[in-house]
């Protein structure tokens, strides 16, 4: 076993047991703060597969805007752990039910596809990661929707503003 | 490493995502696993634009091929961005009408 593939293991591990705690923690915070390790941990995976740019994206729009703004949500609302209402055991049952039988049927499709056998992902190799291809296409071939993500972005900001100030 | 792995790592972080938005009545940790979701998704979208790369770097060395993807990526993002600004905004004016972030109080629509 190699490095690369341990670090894989490691990550992929430290993803899903963090994505676990985020459900099962009972204080909101602690849920984020599992969120933004998941999210680190998403990034050591863009690293490991050479998208640099896409790693600090993730941890500078995901891990630092986002769940800030989770975080101060939740702080303004001063929502208390304790009286939180959950739901029924016998519908949390049957949400891990539907979820997992959700899991067991896509696994059991991709094992079965031909198309997939033998297919390598090329890792810590490749520039397409790098930020000066991934720049250049974005100015050249894809700068139209890229002008219009920001028109988006107006509309959001203006959208929050209005139903903030209701 | 093969694809299958990664596919199978999206998958079980996206079931999870999707535990979570069935299982929890706090409308802010529904929120959580749907960006968890999208996380998930764009995992493997990286996954897949580096298994084309790696394909179509046998036939040319000086191939661009899965670029694309990683811009999908970006842009998935920024509307994540966008969306997480209106859903909390959405969230914030919910828990001034009810004091509560339970999604069971937004029932109004099933009669």
């Amino acid at each position: 076993m190699n490095t690369l593939e341990i670090l894989f293991y490691a990550l992929s591990a430290f993803a899903v047991v963090s994505a676990i705690m985020v459900l099962v923690s009972k204080n909101p915070i602690h849920s984020v703060l599992w969120l933004i390790l998941v999210f680190f941990a998403i990034s050591g995976h863009y690293i490991l597969l050479n998208a640099q740019f896409l790693a600090i994206v993730n941890i500078i729009v995901y891990a630092g805007a986002i769940m800030v703004l989770f975080l101060f949500v939740i702080m303004l609302m001063n929502v208390k752990s304790d009286n939180e209402p959950q739901k029924k055991l016998l519908v949390k049952f049957i949400g891990v039910l539907s979820g997992g039988s959700l899991l067991t049927l896509l696994i059991a499709l991709v094992k079965q596809t031909v198309q997939l056998e033998g297919k390598q992902v090329l890792m810590k190799e490749g520039t397409i990661g790098l930020i000066h291809p991934l720049g250049k296409a974005l100015f050249s071939d894809y700068v139209v929707p890229f002008e219009i993500s920001s028109v988006l972005f107006l509309s959001a900001m203006v959208g929050a503003v209005i139903i903030g100030k209701k | 490493m093969p694809i299958q792995y990664y596919i199978f790592l999206c998958l079980t972080l996206f079931s999870i995502g999707v535990i979570g938005v069935l299982t929890r009545r706090n409308a802010i940790i529904v929120f959580m696993c749907i960006e968890l979701m999208l996380n998930a998704v764009n995992l493997l979208l990286v996954a897949f634009s580096k298994m084309y790369h790696g394909a179509a770097l046998q036939v040319s060395p000086a191939s661009t091929a899965g670029i694309d993807a990683q811009i999908f990526v970006f842009f998935i993002m920024v509307v994540a961005a966008a969306e997480v600004s209106v859903g909390l905004a959405i969230i914030v004016m919910m828990f001034r009408n009810t004091h509560s972030v339970d999604i069971n109080f937004l029932n109004r629509l099933k009669n």
